[in-house]
């Protein structure tokens, strides 16, 4: 009997550690070598213009067309996406953050993620920090 | 008052048209890829084929897609079918759900599909083949298809894999009539596309490769529990492209070769497809 108790208390950690480490920001899941992931095509000014045509396309009706976000969807101009380095945000495009509404666009290749990621961190924070 | 409520409805429809997220080319295959929350897709899919001994005939399917969740997808299907010398008929309609069963993006990505169907034995549409479904099963005329009706339940397992611009997906279908005492039926579909070109160029265009993407399709039945395996259904295989518009519709064709005596010599599959860019995403949980 206390086997089977010691199994269910096992099994509750498990979840409640699990739904934690869930419910942790997505920035705390992305790994060193994600992380230290460079953007081939960073301030490369086709890149940036083919980001915004990306952008325009797939983001914009979330983010709004100027990046400062709309109604509950998150501005992509804030301190911390504009700080955040290349490769978490390239993590963040790929998995997605699917318990709170951003998709996963791991349907776009790659180099289209990397000239969006490009075209974002073109548009720096507003308001400026400085 | 008529003219003012469409011009109304027109505006709003060209306001909230958007391309579409670049999805694979496929018509029976099914990728991990769900539909953004708060997103609507409408689609109109058609079948047209000849099957031998019987009349040409041209299947359509209404489609609307919706993104509930970031990992769910539910979807309604209303179809109909048109064959010559004999009648146009209404066959019925599915809804399904798919479900993402892990939340991140991994190497193979499982998605559980559940759907249930209402139509009758004059359904054209060819969505999956299961079980011994054959090229008999296209010459029962409108009038005896549209007097028995089928409850079914489907069932499929769905992996998908992104890598390098490629996608390949592999679905594996289980299907039971809840009406009729027969067995399970299974089918798989394969498909494999990538899109013509993985960057964007910088100038707006609208034949620029990236726009493109190609693939090929190969789908068949896999008998029922009294039966298992290749023979006594039918196949099918054939490539696949569709065409995003540039915030237009995208537009996908592929011819779908039979490759055995129980299938059709070749279905002709079109579908057109909108994407309605956030009408309820209002009602969608706080990004972070």
């Amino acid at each position: 009997m206390n086997r089977v108790r010691q199994t269910w208390v096992g099994l509750a950690l498990v979840g409640i550690v699990a739904c934690a480490a869930a419910q942790a920001p997505w920035v705390n899941h992305v790994s060193g070598q994600e992380q230290a992931k460079k953007n081939p095509f960073a301030k490369q000014a086709d890149a940036i213009a083919a980001g915004s045509r990306l952008f325009s396309d797939h983001c914009a009706k979330c983010h709004g067309p100027d990046a400062l976000g709309r109604k509950k969807r998150p501005s992509l101009r804030t301190p911390e996406v504009q700080g955040a380095a290349d490769g978490e945000i390239f993590w963040l495009l790929k998995n997605g953050n699917l318990r709170h509404g951003m998709p996963s666009w791991s349907s776009l290749p790659e180099p289209s993620r990397w000239q969006i990621i490009a075209y974002v961190k073109s548009l720096g924070e507003y308001p400026p920090s400085h | 008052m008529t003219r003012v409520l469409a011009i109304c409805f027109f505006l709003w429809f060209i306001a909230v048209v958007n391309s579409a997220a670049q999805e694979p080319p496929y018509f029976v295959t099914y990728s991990h890829d769900l539909e953004e929350p708060g997103n609507l897709e409408m689609a109109v899919k058609s079948a047209q084929g000849t099957p031998k001994y019987g009349n040409p005939f041209i299947s359509e399917t209404l489609e609307l897609e919706y993104g509930a969740k970031g990992w769910w997808t539910t979807e309604v299907y209303l179809a109909g079918q048109h064959t010559s010398n004999d009648s146009t008929i209404f066959t019925g309609f599915r809804w399904e759900n798919r479900f993402r069963l892990l939340l991140r993006e991994h190497f193979i990505n499982p998605v559980l599909y559940v759907e249930y169907e209402n139509t009758n034995q004059g359904d054209r549409s060819l969505l999956e083949v299961v079980g011994h479904d054959s090229i008999s099963d296209l010459l029962v005329t409108n009038a005896q298809g549209r007097s028995t009706t089928q409850r079914e339940m489907e069932l499929k397992l769905i992996l998908s894999s992104n890598t390098h611009g490629w996608n390949i997906s592999e679905n594996f279908i289980s299907e039971k009539n809840m009406v009729e005492d027969v067995p399970w039926e299974f089918g798989y579909a394969l498909g494999v596309s990538r899109p013509l070109a993985l960057a964007a160029s910088a100038r707006p265009c609208v034949f620029c490769r990236e726009n493109f993407s190609a693939g090929v399709e190969l789908y068949g039945g896999l008998g029922d529990l009294e039966g298992f395996g290749l023979k006594a259904t039918s196949h099918y295989a054939g490539p696949t492209i569709g065409f995003d518009i540039p915030h237009g519709p995208t537009v996908s064709f592929s011819p779908n070769f039979g490759l055995n005596d129980n299938s059709v010599g070749v279905i002709y599959r079109f579908k057109v497809s909108y994407e309605l860019q956030q009408i309820l995403g209002h009602l969608h949980r706080e990004a972070k």
